[in-house]
């Protein structure tokens, strides 16, 4: 009689503890990102927009352009302190023959073109959003983010925050190799 | 003074994060705005809905959910717009579907076994368990007669 009455209770704490101790390691030692939400737009179509370049520059960018090859859509500001932070491995891909379009959101022309200006320009392509309307359409919600599109204009792959060195090598590269050989 | 300003602090109501420019004329319109942004969840800060929150996002989106609503969409369909761009996440009252179900059912679980271990254990105190008593053995019986005329004189 005694072990029945304490031993449901305690079976009970124990399977809660073991659940939490699961997802504890999970976030963790097993390096699970929990302030990451899960992108409602892979594996859909890019949304359909088209923003005017930043003023003073020659072409704006369009849903029709992300459809001629494999391309990084990034979305970035000047005023976004992590945006500088990603900027050099941006660059490092450009010129590894990478297309990187730009989504330039909510920013002052000027500020925008200075940015470019003082730390070089990876982007083919840029559609400044000067509403934000189309970085809602997007799904959006934190600078800077960064979709991998596939030739035919399929969102494969959203990284939110700056991309850092190791983005590249274990997500990127090898999605667009994969995404390349088919 | 000290009175007035304690009676000024009676009418203070907490700052709105809606602008004066972002209502609508129409206060029908306006209202289901209003109802739509309480359940809308500001990714930015993710604990507030639209309709509290100061971050530009939000502000974006309650402008997004009044356009759409002067267009004429249904409340319904205003919500589906955003949570096709947002996912689940963005409805601060997650939808009944099967990877939501363990969220939904798990606290009504909880109190019922809650409620059936305190009643088992409530049983087990309450129950008039029969007591079985051996008899005094028969030094016992002396020395208890001994002591009750000790008692007794």
């Amino acid at each position: 009689m005694f072990a029945r009455v304490t031993f449901l209770p305690l079976a009970v704490v124990f399977a809660v503890s073991v659940l939490f101790a699961i997802y504890l390691w999970q976030v963790g030692p097993g390096g699970k990102d929990i302030s990451t939400l899960p992108s409602a737009m892979i594996d859909k179509p890019v949304p359909d927009f088209d923003l005017a370049p930043i003023q003073g520059r020659q072409s704006g960018l369009k849903s029709g352009d992300l459809k001629s090859g494999i391309s990084l859509v990034n979305v970035w500001a000047s005023w976004c302190p992590p945006c500088r932070v990603e900027h050099p491995y941006l660059m490092d891909l450009a010129e590894r023959g990478v297309t990187i379009y730009g989504i330039n959101y909510r920013d002052k022309p000027s500020d925008a073109l200075r940015f470019l200006r003082n730390l070089g320009d990876p982007y083919k392509q840029i559609g400044a959003d000067t509403t934000g309307r189309v970085s809602i359409d997007w799904g959006i919600y934190g600078y800077p983010e960064t979709f991998l599109v596939d030739q035919t204009g399929r969102i494969r792959y959203r990284h939110v925050g700056p991309i850092s060195p190791q983005v590249i090598e274990t997500i990127l590269n090898p999605l667009m190799d994969k995404i390349a050989k088919k | 003074m000290k009175t007035t300003l304690l009676l000024l602090l009676l009418f203070a109501s907490p700052a709105l994060a809606l602008q004066p420019d972002e209502i609508l004329q129409d206060n029908v319109l306006e209202e289901r705005a209003r109802v739509i942004s309480k359940e809308l969840r500001c990714l930015v800060c993710q604990n507030q809905s639209i309709d509290d929150s100061d971050a530009p996002l939000a502000r974006d989106l309650r402008l997004l959910v009044r356009e759409r609503l002067q267009t004429g969409e249904t409340d319904d369909e205003v919500i589906k717009f955003v949570v096709d761009r947002y996912g689940d996440f963005v409805l601060l009252r997650p939808p009944v579907k099967a990877s939501t179900l363990a969220l939904w059912i798990s606290p009504v679980a909880l109190l019922l076994l809650g409620i059936f271990i305190f009643l088992t254990w409530f049983r087990k105190q309450t129950q008039n368990v029969p007591v079985k008593v051996k008899p005094l053995s028969s030094e016992e019986t002396a020395k208890l007669q001994a002591a009750l005329k000790k008692d007794d004189s």
